[in-house]
């Protein structure tokens, strides 16, 4: 994973609530074994019309988005299923970065697994980022994930919180399955016991 | 024990969050242990490829449990699998169960079908245990009182690695559902009720436990149909508390214990319920004798009514949020505000899925379907959630009830639930489903959903609209 840097991108605006993973990432997408080629099938269903070309209506395919790294979102972002695919195909396409006031859990998760930071907001302070990004598309915000901020030129800007194992991880880019791998005696002795409480599991 | 763990009362999901900490230290997260692992071949294939990358091996073969059920088809099974993406896909499964030497009922076994159908059959899950899966439906194992939650894929490559997982917390919401459910209300339109008036988003950032007489009553095949649907409330996984129901079921499955160990794994289950004045941080309370036989307008599981009702206008949803969501829903359905539930037509009707594909579903689809003839230009599918399912429906004749009304009679797979396999909608069909999610697309672009109960689905077959059951 990379590691999360500092940065100054465009935000696009999706003024939709509770997209679903199946919007993200259509279940046509998810036969494939690897991890790689996603970005390409992001909103498919939105984004291209029957006959493949670019739905020019959908908000994404509007030229002010083009290499947007933000996006901000409405309520209840990712619900839905829990295929990872939804988080891959985001940041195949290009983004890093989250704006919402809600996520779904397991959509939330997967984020940060794939170096996406998911930022959540209150509905008013949504709602002004939503109105700056509206009258100036194109418009570019800085994420200071170490220090917590946002800041806009519009001056919107505020301070977010967020879990500090999970900024150690995006920051660090650092590999989960390695950290927990530190305590494997811990899962040996905690193995042990668990064989002798529950044999039948064991057996 | 101290005085003081005596006072403190828990939750049933604080009991098995306490019993499986591995590692809880300031400053990171908590690290669960994990005693079930289910697998489908959708969300795993990366997980293995990231495991070979780093050259890690699977700690527990023997914690996993597999099938194939996204991608395969429901008919021509003798025939090879026409679409070579999901054709790969199913071979890279059985080749990463091959290598790491894991348990896999593949197409062709016996046991084959839905992974959260086949699952239970075998007695692979039981009370106070943490079970996961790539899958959101994981939910539906909640029904054993095992806290059984969905997974994104490197978390499944985390679990293989290590047989843990960093966690945090969930908050814990009480759902009562108390008195008598009507004649022909099911667990799914309570699930349907439930998610209607606490939204997709109610149950975020807690686990659910439901409880009361409605839930006391529900068959495990209902319970289990109830905790399926704990995600579409958006909670982690639902839970209910084991009782003898449970244990009798479990009783001779081929995973759960037996001889010496059945008296101690019985003690250790006994053990697990809530105890009396637990506190919840949140609790919702439903009437059973409310509940009307529910069906989905929208396109979202929140967005549903009981069958007597109309399709609602958007004007009549207070907030600003719901109101636009209602009135894209309404452009996508098709649908015109104030319609009767039961002046909607249907082109398709779909019973099984890992929410409504067990046994008992098929019972109560098949008395409503007995002497009945699928209505002229609506197809009926009948999909049965696993092979035993399917075995155990032929022997009761159930088959021969669906075939003489009209239905197709097809093999056991996720079918049209999420339409990967090659059963589908086309652009503006509507249909009567038995499945979870009625997102746009998920049955095939531009498919129209209506979520309802088994018995609701088989009435719209024959009648070829929605049917308020209960005046049948």
């Amino acid at each position: 994973m990379e590691p999360y840097k500092k940065h100054e991108s465009i935000a696009a605006l999706m003024n939709r609530s509770n997209v679903d993973t199946d919007q993200i990432i259509p279940k046509q997408f998810l036969k494939k074994v690897e991890r790689s080629g996603f970005g390409q099938h992001l909103f498919h269903d939105w984004r291209f019309n029957d006959d493949g070309s670019d739905n020019p209506e959908f908000e994404l395919n509007k030229p002010a988005f083009k290499g947007a790294k933000i996006l901000v979102v409405g309520d209840n972002f990712g619900c839905g299923s829990s295929r990872e695919h939804a988080p891959w195909a985001i940041a195949d396409y290009g983004f890093n970065t989250i704006i919402s006031t809600s996520y779904a859990d397991i959509f939330y998760n997967n984020c940060f697994k794939n170096g996406i930071l998911a930022i959540k907001v209150d509905k008013d302070q949504l709602d002004k980022l939503m109105a700056e990004i509206a009258a100036n598309e194109g418009v570019r915000f800085v994420v200071d994930l170490e220090n917590q901020q946002v800041t806009t030129p519009g001056g919107n800007g505020f301070s977010f919180e967020i879990d500090p194992f999970r900024k150690g991880n995006l920051l660090s880019g650092l590999d989960d399955i390695g950290l927990t791998l530190k305590h494997v005696d811990k899962i040996e002795q905690y193995e042990q016991q668990h064989k002798q409480q529950f044999p039948w599991l064991w057996a | 024990m101290h005085a003081l763990e005596y006072a403190m009362k828990k939750t049933m999901y604080e009991k098995i969050w306490d019993s499986h900490l591995v590692v809880d230290e300031a400053g990171q997260a908590p690290l669960l242990y994990v005693d079930r692992h289910l697998m489908h071949e959708v969300t795993s294939p990366q997980a293995f490829e990231g495991l070979r990358l780093s050259g890690r091996k699977v700690r527990n073969p023997h914690s996993i449990l597999a099938t194939m059920d996204h991608c395969v088809p429901t008919k021509n099974r003798n025939l090879p699998i026409a679409d070579p993406i999901a054709k790969k896909q199913i071979e890279t499964m059985a080749e990463n169960c091959r290598v790491n030497g894991l348990r896999l009922y593949d197409m062709t076994d016996p046991n084959n079908g839905v992974i959260h159908v086949v699952v239970p059959e075998h007695g692979f899950v039981h009370p106070g245990m943490v079970v996961v899966c790539g899958d959101s439906h994981t939910a539906t194992h909640g029904a054993f009182g095992a806290l059984a939650f969905g997974i994104g894929t490197s978390e499944v490559e985390h679990v293989m690695a290590t047989q843990t997982l960093p966690q945090k917390k969930s908050k814990t919401m009480q759902v009562v559902v108390n008195g008598e459910l009507s004649k022909y209300a099911s667990a799914k339109d309570i699930a349907l009720a439930i998610t209607g008036k606490i939204g997709t988003a109610g149950g975020t950032g807690y686990v659910i436990e439901y409880t009361g007489s409605a839930i006391r009553e529900l068959s495990m095949e209902g319970r289990m149909t109830l905790c399926n649907m704990a995600i579409e409330a958006g909670a982690r996984a639902g839970l209910v508390a084991p009782d003898e129901k449970t244990y009798e079921y479990l009783k001779g499955r081929e995973f759960a214990p037996s001889g010496q160990y059945w008296d101690q794994a019985l003690a250790y289950w006994k053990s697990l319920p809530s105890d009396d004045g637990a506190e919840f941080d949140a609790t919702v309370t439903l009437d059973a004798a409310d509940i009307a036989p529910q069906v989905s307008w929208g396109t979202s599981p929140e967005q549903v009514v009981g069958v007597d009702n109309v399709v609602p206008a958007p004007e009549s949803f207070a907030d600003e949020t719901k109101r636009q969501a209602c009135e894209s829903a309404l452009a996508y359905m098709g649908l015109t505000a104030n319609t009767k539930i039961t002046d909607i037509p249907v082109d398709y009707v779909f019973i099984g899925s890992c929410t409504n594909g067990r046994i008992e579903d098929f019972r109560i689809a098949a008395e409503v379907a007995k002497g009945t003839k699928v209505a002229n230009g609506v197809t009926a599918i009948a999909v049965p959630g696993s092979y035993h399912v399917k075995q155990q429906a032929e022997a009761e004749g159930l088959d021969k009830i669906f075939i003489d009304a009209g239905w197709e009679w097809r093999e056991p797979g996720c079918s049209m639930c999420l339409a990967m396999n090659g059963d589908e909608l086309t652009k503006g069909q509507r249909s009567a489903s038995t499945s979870n999610r009625n997102f746009e697309g998920r049955q095939g672009k531009g498919g129209r959903t209506h979520l309802v109960s088994p018995a609701m689905a088989a009435a719209a077959a024959a009648a070829g609209h929605f049917v308020d059951i209960r005046k049948l």
